[in-house]
């Protein structure tokens, strides 16, 4: 045996009781932060009667529809949920292509002002974008998109784009260059070359992007309260959740189901994309 | 790099749609933000009832001489930073944690943190507040607490939103610090082993040192986010707490704006906020100029 080997073998026996410290403790750290996720479940699928018990269970042995009944059934729940979906789901493809365009120009090409446009891309992440609600909500209404799902769409585009380009510029930049000057000496022409071989190529990096436009739009609350201020049938999910919030007497049934179909979605999207999100962070961070 | 093919326009075609969208929605409100802020903007200038007349730097004399807007002013910066210093430590310490592990206790633990991670603030924020119910919540009662209602304290309101926020925030920094760790190369790692050094000393001599330009961007992420809390503190003390105990400068410009119709104060808020987090951000850009990284 050599040397390294015994090495290998006495330093794992020396470890091992604090291997097993450390597994046990990341299964009870697992347990821990995944337990407000199944409350919300659990309590979604209890009877009125324990939700609203004094003494909760971590169980329910009589689970009931009632609560999703509750949510569905609201007047315009589907519509919420529509809209939702169309608010999130034309952010994350148009985000997507601007910023892969707008990543590509900043990768991939040499021009003035090119190192002040990608400080600014960088400065843009940090505008807090609450503080802007004034005077979005002034320019909404000035272009008459105040109760369209516009107003919710537009400002979302564009707080999501910076971070989108930022991230993506080290997926573009994994792309050889001699694959550009090979595309070119066969004659590809630019346009060829952008949408029929980097688009591909750089489709995995654009997924884990629109993770954070995806979610950062699904999750807005501010905007959709502050735009659609009259029109509820412009309204989204957090919306049809609030709904439940009564003054003196809370329908937590009611809320959590809504939470849980409000969350059902972006965990669904997370799981799908999560390893290219570790794999795209890592790029994103590391370049 | 290539400038044979390149016709000088080409990449200011390419940036045109992101500079539009840019432009019309952050550069020119930002501008708009500035301008309301010297402005006597309320309902009556909205609706055109009055018209709108310049005040110079009224609003921020109006701002600064009102002790309840340092007070939030203060609550939100060490709101931000005991949020920041949690999640970091929380989010560093689970990284190292699933570095020693194997794939299953790895995996469980990954994907918790991923659904915590992907939780919308809004549900994480009702969920938690049912969590802490003082009459149907399960931490109460099995801490032993009976009716204690966390939201009536300032601090215990403020302890409550915290613990949200590092539950949503910390799995960024797991994944992100515990890609970087993965990305060491084994043999450094072994080599402090074989030298003896403590598992301590070797986060702090070794992997911190390897780790600097990943922490300092998760770092300057959280400060980012933590400082801009606005669903949670909302949500879960319903619009600032009791009597405004737990406003923070995004909620109180809100409520300035939108509750009270003082739409230059709502806004002077807003540019104070801009005016800190640009100096974060240049902090932020000088460290990197430091390590010498290219953009």
């Amino acid at each position: 045996m050599t040397l390294p080997g015994i090495r290998a073998a006495r330093g794992l026996r020396v470890r091992r009781p604090w291997r097993l410290a450390a597994e046990a403790s990341a299964l009870l750290i697992a347990l821990v932060v995944a337990f407000p996720l199944y409350w919300m479940v659990l309590s979604a699928f209890k009877p009125a009667g324990e939700i609203e018990s004094t003494e909760p269970r971590p169980w329910t042995l009589a689970p009931s529809l009632d609560s999703f009944r509750r949510v569905f059934q609201q007047q315009e729940f589907g519509r919420y949920f529509l809209n939702s979906l169309i608010v999130a789901g034309t952010v994350v493809v148009v985000s997507a292509l601007v910023a892969f365009l707008a990543a590509t120009a900043v990768t991939r090409f040499r021009f003035r002002f090119r190192t002040t446009l990608l400080i600014m891309f960088l400065v843009a992440q940090m505008v807090p974008v609450e503080a802007l609600t004034i005077p979005l909500f002034f320019l909404m209404r000035d272009f008459g998109q105040l109760n369209t799902l516009g107003s919710l769409i537009l400002p979302h585009l564009a707080f999501s784009l910076p971070f989108a380009v930022w991230m993506l510029r080290g997926f573009v930049k994994a792309v050889p260059e001699a694959l550009e000057e090979a595309a070119y000496i066969d004659g590809a022409s630019r346009a060829r070359f952008l949408w029929q071989i980097l688009f591909p190529l750089v489709f995995p990096g654009l997924v884990a992007t629109s993770v954070f436009s995806f979610i950062s739009t699904w999750n807005d609350f501010l905007f959709a309260k502050s735009f659609i201020i009259s029109d509820t049938s412009q309204s989204t999910l957090p919306m049809a959740l609030l709904v439940f919030f009564k003054p003196d007497e809370n329908d937590w049934g009611g809320i959590m189901a809504a939470s849980t179909v409000m969350t059902l979605p972006v965990l669904v999207f997370f799981v799908l994309v999560q390893r290219r999100l570790v794999s795209g962070l890592g790029g994103a961070v590391k370049d | 790099m290539r400038s044979v093919h390149g016709a000088r326009w080409t990449p200011w075609l390419y940036l045109a749609p992101a500079l539009v969208l840019l432009g019309g929605l952050l550069v020119y409100p930002i501008y708009q933000l500035g301008l309301i802020s010297f402005l006597e903007y309320t309902q009556a200038q909205v609706s055109g009832g009055e018209p709108t007349t310049f005040q110079g730097l009224a609003n921020y004399q109006h701002l600064f001489s009102d002790s309840q807007f340092w007070q939030v002013l203060l609550a939100t910066v060490l709101f931000a930073a005991a949020c920041v210093v949690s999640t970091l430590l929380v989010g560093c310490a689970l990284a190292v944690l699933l570095t020693r592990v194997r794939a299953v206790p790895r995996l469980a633990l990954m994907l918790a943190a991923l659904g915590a991670w992907a939780t919308p603030a809004i549900t994480g924020s009702t969920v938690w507040m049912f969590l802490f119910d003082p009459d149907f919540g399960p931490v109460n009662k099995t801490l032993g607490l009976g009716d204690f209602s966390w939201t009536y304290g300032r601090y215990s309101a403020f302890a409550l939103v915290l613990l949200e926020v590092v539950w949503c925030s910390f799995p960024f920094v797991m994944v992100t610090v515990y890609a970087g760790i993965r990305a060491i190369p084994g043999e450094v790692l072994e080599a402090a082993s074989l030298d003896g050094a403590s598992q301590w000393r070797t986060w702090r001599s070794v992997m911190a040192p390897m780790l600097r330009p990943i922490l300092v961007v998760v770092t300057i992420q959280s400060i980012i986010w933590d400082f801009k809390v606005f669903t949670q503190i909302y949500v879960m003390t319903n619009g600032g707490g009791i009597a405004g105990q737990n406003l923070v400068l995004n909620v109180y410009a809100y409520q300035k704006a939108f509750a009270g119709s003082e739409y230059s104060l709502g806004s002077a808020i807003g540019v104070v906020m801009l005016v800190i987090l640009l100096a974060v951000t240049l902090v932020y850009l000088r460290l990197m100029r430091r390590e010498g990284r290219e953009l």
